[in-house]
């Protein structure tokens, strides 16, 4: 029985990871992206970026200062048992929340969508959201934490059969080149696609792509690793760099996830995750023992399932 | 002097102290890398609505101290003994605040705005240079930690209560707080303008063989040269 105060522990643990250490696969992809850059000022904001990120680690201190929207991606194994139950998971993982606001401190970004109030813990209606899936044959609690920003670089659009690839790619550039000028989507991003689905099934999908898989993987399936690395290709000729500047550097990664959705559409949604793309994530086993790691492996290949049992 | 083409800009490392003088802002290029010293504060939408749209008094320390406005909601706290934390800042997109800008300049006696991704020509040429003012872009818009490390203390917070620790009004003590680009420079000309007129000649390019989509958006632009903001 995992205790629910473990789990509030490391959500705090996690949070302030996320929101202070940048996560080695993204960083990796900016310094090559850095490095095949030739417009000058598109490479100072880079070299900038890489020199932030030193601080806020060895400072201890938020590489942003928009700490984003703090929420909580949690796969439970079928046999986890916690004790409280899912409704103590989600009491830990506010309370964790409202208390890394203060320590750390994030930025209270929470308010009331109407009244503006801000309770300045983070914590609201809905907030921070909570995402649900499972595992067979595991007894583990993986918790992973992601601080995305919330105002540019992400749209979705009803496509439909006759729009095709290109039609795809065509949003794909719209999408890039609107949140791009004036580096609105804090370019270069790990761009996640959903392909599918209802419409908030895509939006969930596309935002758990650029959140949740790291830079340098690939959707298993080989035709749409391939689309991947068109994306890619194809954000990167469009000509404009960090900071909407000009230069080449707009893409670091794309990541595309498909799900089953009408016969007479192609809903798609598109998301962008930033210059400080902040993920952290640790496994909580059976017995106690936490390991934090690199990868929050959301995508098994459970979650993908394709077929009836 | 006119900076035709990005390449062209000398980015000339510049520091400032508070409050700037009208002397330091003339001197200020396009793409010239700025630091700054002394006194700044943020103000957005929040300080925005009580002193531009409710008529509210901007305290008159403010006004003495510093006329740098910051576009910034800190990653901040109030300690239990009631003293204040600031560990991070960064900016938030400008442009939302435009129309707030004439006014507020005249309020507050601001001459330089620190923000993230600008404004058009237009908006410079109708509230920023009839005041004398330029526009100053953060760096990358993420660089929190490295900014944050040159906050020396807070002098003073106002509006904590009513609008909570992301719209308050922070006036900070800063040293060597950089760097910054200029972007908005006092003849009302853009940096990202600049740019965007040299990606805007690729862009016919970029969308070769892709088709028009089957279904159009009500209302939505079709020029590839407009923009967003």
């Amino acid at each position: 029985m995992i205790p629910a105060k473990l789990i509030e522990d490391v959500a705090r643990e996690l949070t302030g990871r996320a929101a202070i250490d940048i996560p080695g696969d993204y960083r990796a992809g900016v310094e090559l992206a850095r490095d095949r850059e030739r417009n000058r000022l598109a490479r100072f904001v880079l070299d900038h970026m890489l020199r932030n990120w030193d601080v806020a680690t060895a400072d201890r201190r938020p590489m942003c200062a928009d700490t984003g929207l703090p929420r909580y991606y949690v796969r439970a194994g079928n046999e986890a048992a916690v004790e409280g139950g899912p409704v103590a998971v989600e009491r830990a993982l506010r309370r964790a929340t409202a208390e890394a606001t203060a320590a750390i401190p994030l930025r209270p970004n929470r308010v009331h969508p109407l009244t503006r109030v801000d309770r300045d813990n983070n914590v609201g209606v809905h907030a921070p959201e909570v995402t649900w899936a499972f595992e067979p044959g595991a007894d583990w609690i993986d918790l992973t934490t992601v601080h995305k920003g919330g105002l540019f670089g992400t749209d979705y659009r009803m496509l439909f059969p006759a729009d095709g690839i290109g039609g795809l790619k065509r949003f794909f550039v719209d999408t890039l080149v609107e949140h791009g000028k004036r580096g609105l989507a804090c370019q270069p991003a790990i761009v996640g696609v959903g392909i599918g689905g209802a419409k908030d099934t895509c939006m969930r999908l596309g935002k758990e792509a650029a959140c949740l898989r790291v830079v340098g993987s690939r959707n298993p399936d080989p035709v749409i690793a391939r689309l991947e690395a068109e994306l890619t290709e194809l954000g990167n000729f469009i000509g404009i760099g960090a900071m909407g500047f000009a230069g080449t550097s707009l893409v670091v990664a794309t990541h595309v996830e498909i799900a089953y959705t009408h016969t007479g559409g192609m809903p798609v949604a598109i998301h962008q995750f930033c210059l400080s793309s902040r993920r952290a994530t640790a496994r909580v086993h059976a017995d106690g023992r936490v390991e934090f790691r690199a990868d929050p492996l959301w995508f098994t290949d459970y979650y993908r399932r394709e077929g009836v049992e | 002097m006119t900076v035709a083409r990005l390449d062209d800009v000398r980015m000339a490392e510049v520091h400032l102290t508070t409050p700037v003088t009208d002397e330091a802002i003339a001197g200020l290029q396009l793409g010239d890398v700025v630091y700054l010293s002394g006194v700044l504060y943020t103000a957005r939408e929040g300080v925005y609505r009580k002193v531009v749209d409710e008529g509210q008094g901007l305290p008159a320390s403010v006004r003495a101290l510093t006329n740098v406005n910051f576009h910034c909601s800190p990653a901040a706290t109030v300690r239990p003994d009631g003293t204040h934390v600031v560990e991070a800042v960064t900016a938030t997109a400008s442009f939302r605040f435009g129309k707030s800008m004439s006014r507020w300049f005249e309020r507050s006696g601001a001459r330089v705005v620190v923000g993230k991704a600008g404004l058009t020509e237009l908006a410079y040429r109708e509230w920023f240079v009839p005041h004398g003012a330029v526009y100053l872009t953060t760096v990358g818009y993420g660089m929190g930690a490295a900014y944050g490390r040159c906050i020396r203390r807070v002098v003073e917070v106002h509006w904590l209560q009513q609008l909570g620790i992301a719209q308050a009004m922070w006036v900070l003590e800063v040293e060597r707080l950089g760097p910054f680009l200029v972007e908005g420079d006092r003849e009302g000309r853009s940096l990202f303008a600049l740019a965007n007129r040299e990606i805007d000649r690729r862009l016919g390019e970029v969308y070769t063989g892709l088709p028009p989509y089957a279904m159009g958006r009500f209302g939505e632009t079709v020029d590839r040269t407009s923009e967003v903001v």
